[in-house]
């Protein structure tokens, strides 16, 4: 551990396209896609709770499907679209599933909500009309403490009731 | 937050270039594919290497041949998991790979990555300073098996959901190494050992996995783990049947998480073989199933329990099978 | 009422679901430094030396500091000033800090940390309650407290407890195990420091402003007045962020060493470290009751396993003793209490504070008694439930109580007494209770718990305040109740809270007391501020329902000039008249009754929760939907406790510090819950409301224990419920043993003679005191 740090710093001239933005950035490669975004370009609503993959908080969406930002490297996503929660709404407009979460109390602490609307969001646009078995399978992956899970159901339902 | 360490990124353009590029590092490369398993070890400081080796260029796609299916190493766990063509001929492979950890993590770690993914300990699988607490382990910067301190051997367990599928399904994998490319058995890939798990070369690339379809073949995986999502197996049977009528002819059975690499019960294979999946003969092949296995206090619960468990999960994939064909007792 | 009773989205709902709120770690000042943390890799170890040289020489590191530099002891509790923010003389726990480092980046940091050389003079360590019992090996954990590793022992007795005893029909004694586990909020703890012009400010993933405040201003040597603490957005505390933190205090010392700003985000492994989560607790208690049922006396006692420090942990350890009394009826009671230090992350408050394991040991124990006797266990619970305005035997009072209708709700619902008995398949019931708020505060003092400043100006209108939200909607409650009085909606008030500098003090969010104190508090001032604008309206000859707002605050401040109002709230001083009754009272008290529902299979004793029924008395909801939430999180945390969650320790050290071994049920682990909210106007409650945030979690372990013995026949006596557990109480069974999984005996404890007190006269009169 302790050479480390004195090892010289690979960096790569990269562009991403996050939230169908084209952003140039020098990131050193070993800089998880957590890490960039919330420190290089600031976009901290993307949260972490474990940096291991173990609780999914950091969830963004890449082509469309969930992926965990801790475990990604930018290096691996050059010309792949990444989308946060920064992307989800429509200029000033929530995003149907951020409009339903945000009514139905289904954000408590709202530290898990970013990335249970992103995998929510990649469930709807697959499936517009999931079964609660679904919806449960589709958002496994994102642990919450606060809900107990029933609110983000019942807003996740009522976006889909909504969007179709 | 915990971080990577400073390490450098090659990105290949071809299975070869890879594997030259491992020959040419040695230990302090390693391959990254989906990193679902490599990077959580990375930042807890379980590998020390400078040198990552992208196999992003791995194809991505399940090829369907009139017998043959190959499945490229690079396909995520959820694209197989959800493939039709998988979930047909081979149901229980495609159900292993839907099981393996929690959705976001299956769009990202690949069918290759599984197949190679590292043995687990609560000894070893934890940071830096956590095992500079505990003492470290045989498998990383100590000298002693903390599980079971007076073996000289490391006790990690093999914990990939689809590995024992693979092997029940006698599937083959295609390996790239510096000087060419060769098949293997996928039983033939590992070692019973903690450390030295795999054996193929450190620098052959996992590029494909071919399965054999037959239309008299069942299959099933059963996986117990404490949670519905993100936890590795902590017991798990893979099945595979090849039936005349309700009449077993060949059979397969292969557990994970219960030894260092994937565990095949032969003598419950071979037990199944001309006979009927009746209750009672499932109960006794379940009874021959669990007997190799040797879970120890490394995993998640108590190593008893998750013993007798291995017949449960035994008992439930060929249940299975059964049910495909008709039901206990046709 | 126009806002309150109806289901409004949160006033921060927009915010956090558009990933706008700023979360302590989201912060990243120009030129912030970051701060690592070197903890003990010791379990009980002293120190010896402390060699920074090394990490000061690494690149980029800017300052390095040990417990030489900080060390001045703090604690949350006046009778426990034994933390430091960093430890120089011993260490208690793996994972105490020892020493810090800001770099500029926060590997330098953390390589930096590695470099540190620390020689420790290992110790034996104490890891169970029976070791800390024992006269220690190597020294004691801590200077105080004892004998041995004993922190703290109490002993009450209210009433005839013997000649409660003599006059029983039945005397049934049990024991019981509750497992230590922890609050796993999803936000790790995260703190930013500044110091500029003499002035620190810190921005804290805290539930409680005030008291970091108090423990920087006594470590740091600085007046209060120069300390600014900032609640920052706040990522679940669960009574995890109710302590002052070490990492807190680290980064402002830092800021002042370098003059730049100071972060330290926990990691997720340091979180299980800082932990003050639900204490281990083992239980007896011995029960007398009549034939039918009637409890005559009881007899509880309580050993916890506090971890190295003192935390909360005299509280908790009087909370284990004292809400018994507040469900059931209870004559006689005596109560023995043992906190032990071992060499574990110290035990704090966790979700329902020291009272869900003598809750889960208190509902076992009647099932158990029922079941002797023959007796229906909801009926025989129900003849002993408190009546509403009543004094218990321990002198705690109580006002709207709305047992029986959440009782009635949840049976009906799930047609319980209707169940289908089939082997395997088993339905539970418990009830409980939680304050609304301690009555009493965690220092000493005579200055309002709570209090809320109202600013009315052409621009609109402000409320300030001292509470936290924390997830458990403590703004939109606020916002509510001035809305109400100013006949406004909720998200026409706008909010500052948790600030030490602009906000009045408000005790935080912990023991569920915003809604009730804070409300009261905004309760007061928001009527105040509504005075004087129907007076001003008033006075132009129209009334206040007939003009906009925008136009009465026009007339107000043309009338009055500054229209500013303020309102504050101090509990009742009703607390009985012995040592130790600050632990227990609570201006009111919620109720809650549940039924759990679930498959446990005999081969392999796992246990599937089917679906859990859950009535609250919540006195008033305020917003019927934050109530639900409140209730549904707290069914979900109990479920965790009773099937999967446990922090335990193996070789001295946490056995697993992760988010992948520390099991947090999953979106697929999670049964359905139906909530009812029941409604009993409690008198001294804003609007009539009571708390939510905490009390429903408490009849869910006891609940699924009952459903287990229900669904397999056997008993399991300690949590959480693993397969492993069940298939033992089974064998068990078979071999003619008792048909029980639970700790065998209760060990023997110097507790000393009984503190008699007179209970307070059986009358209704008596609560009006």
């Amino acid at each position: 551990m302790k050479n480390e740090v004195l090892r010289d710093v690979q960096r790569v001239v990269l562009t991403l396209d996050v939230n169908g933005e084209a952003r140039e950035l020098l990131v050193p490669v070993h800089k998880t896609l957590l890490e960039v975004l919330r420190e290089d370009m600031q976009l901290t609503g993307t949260k972490h709770g474990c940096e291991l993959g173990e609780c999914g908080t950091c969830t963004v969406l890449v082509d469309g499907r969930p992926m965990l930002s801790c475990l990604a490297l930018p290096v691996q996503l050059r010309g792949r679209a990444i989308t946060t929660v920064e992307g989800l709404a429509g200029g000033s407009n929530l995003h149907p599933l951020q409009a339903a979460f945000a009514e139905l109390g289904a954000a408590q602490c709202g530290y898990c909500t970013p990335g249970m609307l992103l995998a929510a969001k990649s469930l709807l646009d697959d499936n517009a009309r999931p079964s609660r078995e679904e919806i449960k399978e589709a958002l496994a992956g994102n642990l919450c403490r606060c809900t107990g899970y029933a609110k983000i159901l019942e807003a996740v339902e009522l976006a889909a009731g909504r969007m179709t | 937050m915990l971080r990577l360490p400073r390490v450098r990124y090659l990105q290949p353009k071809a299975a070869r270039e890879a594997a030259a590029m491992a020959a040419e590092h040695g230990a302090r490369a390693m391959f990254v594919a989906g990193g679902t398993d490599l990077l959580p070890k990375l930042k807890r400081r379980q590998f020390e290497v400078d040198t990552l080796i992208g196999l992003d260029f791995l194809p991505r796609s399940v090829r369907n041949g009139s017998v043959d299916c190959v499945i490229d190493a690079g396909v995520t766990l959820s694209v197989a998991s959800r493939d039709p063509h998988l979930r047909d001929s081979f149901a229980g492979y495609a159900e292993a790979a839907g099981l393996v950890s929690s959705p976001p993590l299956r769009n990202a770690g690949t069918i290759g990555g599984n197949l190679c993914v590292d043995t687990r300990c609560n000894y070893y699988d934890m940071t830096h300073e956590w095992r500079k607490a505990a003492g470290f382990c045989l498998k990383k910067d100590g000298d002693i098996c903390l599980v079971a301190p007076s073996s000289p051997r490391c006790w990690a367990v093999s914990s990939s959901d689809t590995a024992p599928m693979a092997i029940a399904l006698e599937g083959v994998v295609s390996l790239t190494g510096p000087d060419g490319e060769r098949e293997l058995p996928v039983e033939a890939l590992y070692r019973d050992d903690g450390i030295d798990y795999m054996a193929k070369q450190p620098a052959e690339v996992v590029t494909s996995l071919r399965l054999r379809a037959a239309p008299n073949l069942r299959t099933a995986y059963v996986k117990l783990r404490r949670r519905g999502s993100i936890d590795f197996p902590i017991a798990g049977a893979a099945v595979a049947a090849w039936l005349d009528g309700d009449t077993v002819t060949r059979c397969r059975v292969a557990l994970s998480a219960v030894a260092s690499h994937p565990l095949e019960a032969r003598a419950a294979g071979a037990f199944l073989a001309g006979r009927k999946l009746d209750r009672e003969t499932v109960r006794e092949a379940a009874e021959l199933a669990a007997k190799p296995a040797k879970p120890l206090d490394n995993a998640d619960l108590g190593h008893f329990w998750r013993k007798r468990m291995v017949r449960v999960v035994v008992e439930e994939a060929l249940g299975r099978i059964s049910d495909q064909t008709g039901g206990f007792g046709g | 009422m126009k806002v309150v009773g109806r289901p409004l989205p949160r006033v921060d709902g927009a915010t956090k679901v558009t990933g706008r709120a700023v979360y302590a770690d989201d912060m990243l000042p120009a030129r912030t430094l970051h701060c690592k943390i070197l903890r003990s890799p010791h379990p009980h170890a002293r120190i010896v030396s402390i060699d920074t040289s090394a990490a000061r020489r690494v690149p980029g590191v800017l300052a390095v500091i040990t417990g030489a530099d900080l060390p001045i002891k703090f604690g949350i509790l006046p009778v426990t000033q034994d933390e430091r923010a960093l430890e120089h003389e011993k260490a208690r726990y793996v994972g105490d800090p020892i020493a810090a480092v800001a770099a500029t980046e926060e590997e330098i940091a953390a390589a930096a940390c590695d470099a540190i050389v620390v020689e420790y003079e290992v110790l034996e360590p104490v890891m169970s309650i029976e070791a800390a019992l024992d006269a220690p090996k190597d020294e004691r954990i801590q200077e105080y407290g004892g004998p041995n590793n004993v922190h703290k022992l109490v002993a009450l007795e209210f009433g005839d407890v013997d000649g409660g005893f003599a006059r029983a029909e039945h005397v049934r004694e049990d024991v019981f195990f509750y497992q230590g586990n922890t609050h796993l909020p999803m936000e790790q703890h995260s703190a930013v420091a500044t110091y500029v012009d003499g002035r620190v400010t810190l921005w804290s993933s805290t539930q409680v402003v005030h008291y970091v405040h108090r423990a920087l201003s006594k470590v740091l040597e600085l007046p209060m007045h120069r300390i600014r603490v900032i609640g920052a957005a706040h990522g679940g505390g669960f009574g995890g962020k109710t302590d002052p933190f070490a990492h807190e205090i680290i980064v402002a010392k830092l800021a002042m060493l370098t003059g730049r700003p100071v972060k330290c985000t926990l990691t997720r492994e340091e979180v299980f470290y800082a932990h003050r989560g639900r204490h281990p607790v083992l239980m007896w208690v011995r029960t007398g009751v009549t034939g039918d049922g009637r409890i005559t006396a009881m007899h509880f006692r309580s050993a916890l396993d506090g971890g190295a420090y003192g935390s909360y942990g005299v509280a908790s350890t009087f909370y284990t003793g004292a809400l018994q009394t507040v469900t059931y009826d209870i004559p006689a009671y005596r109560f023995e209490g043992c906190r032990v230090f071992t060499n574990k992350p110290p035990c704090g408050p966790k979700r329902g504070h020291g009272t869900p394991q003598p809750r889960f040991a208190l509902e076992l124990h009647l099932e158990k008694i029922a079941r002797d006797l023959d007796l229906d266990p909801v009926e025989m619970k129900r003849r002993n439930f408190v009546k509403p305005d009543t004094r218990t035997v321990n002198w705690l009072r109580v006002t709207s109580c709305g047992l029986d209708e959440c009782a009635d709700k949840v049976l009906a619902a799930s047609r319980f007494r209707e169940r289908k008995r089939t082997p395997g398949h088993g339905m539970g019931f418990a009830i409980s209770t939680y304050l609304s708020g301690a009555g009493t505060a965690i220092y000493w003092n005579d200055m309002p718990h709570s209090e809320v400043q109202i600013k009315v100006d052409r621009g609109g209108v402000t409320a300030y305040c001292g509470a936290m939200e924390i997830g458990q909607g403590s703004d939109s409650v606020l916002a509510t109740i001035v809305a109400e009085e100013l006949g406004l909606q909720p998200s026409d008030v706008r909010l500052v809270t948790a600030d030490t500098d602009t906000t009045p003090i408000d005790l935080g969010s912990y023991s569920s007391r915003v809604t009730f104190m804070a409300g009261n508090a905004a309760l007061e001032a928001a009527r105040k501020m509504r005075a004087l604008l129907v007076e001003a309206v008033e006075a132009s000859g129209r009334k206040y329902e007939e003009v906009a707002f925008e136009e009465a605050a026009v007339l107000g401040e043309a009338r009055f000039g500054a229209l500013t109002t303020a309102g504050s709230y101090t509990p009742p001083k009703i607390a009985g008249p012995y040592k130790g009754s600050g632990v227990g009272p609570s201006p009111a008290y919620s109720f809650s009754a549940c039924v759990v529902d679930l498959d446990a299979d005999p081969r392999t004793g796992l246990v599937n929760v089917n679906k859990v029924w859950i009535a609250h008395d919540v006195g008033r909801a305020i917003n019927p939907l934050s109530v639900e939430g409140q209730v549904e999180g707290s069914v979900y945390m109990g479920l965790g406790e009773a099937l999967m969650e446990e922090q335990v320790f193996r070789k001295g050290l946490h056995k697993w510090p992760s988010m992948l071994e520390y099991k947090s049920p999953t979106f697929l682990d999670m049964p359905e819950v139906e909530t009812f909210i029941v409604e009993t106007n409690d008198p001294e409650g804003p609007y009539g409301a009571k708390e939510a945030g905490q009390g429903p979690l408490l009849p869910v372990p006891p609940a699924v224990c009952a459903a287990v013995f229900d669904a397999l026949g056997v008993w399991i006596d300690e949590i959480p419920v693993t397969p492993e557990k069940v298939v033992e109480a089974l064998r068990r069974r078979e071999k003619g043993e008792p048909p029980r999984y639970g700790p065998p005996r209760f060990p023997s404890i110097p507790y000393p003679p009984a503190i008699k007190v007179e209970p307070p006269p059986r009358d209704a009169a008596a609560a009006a005191r």
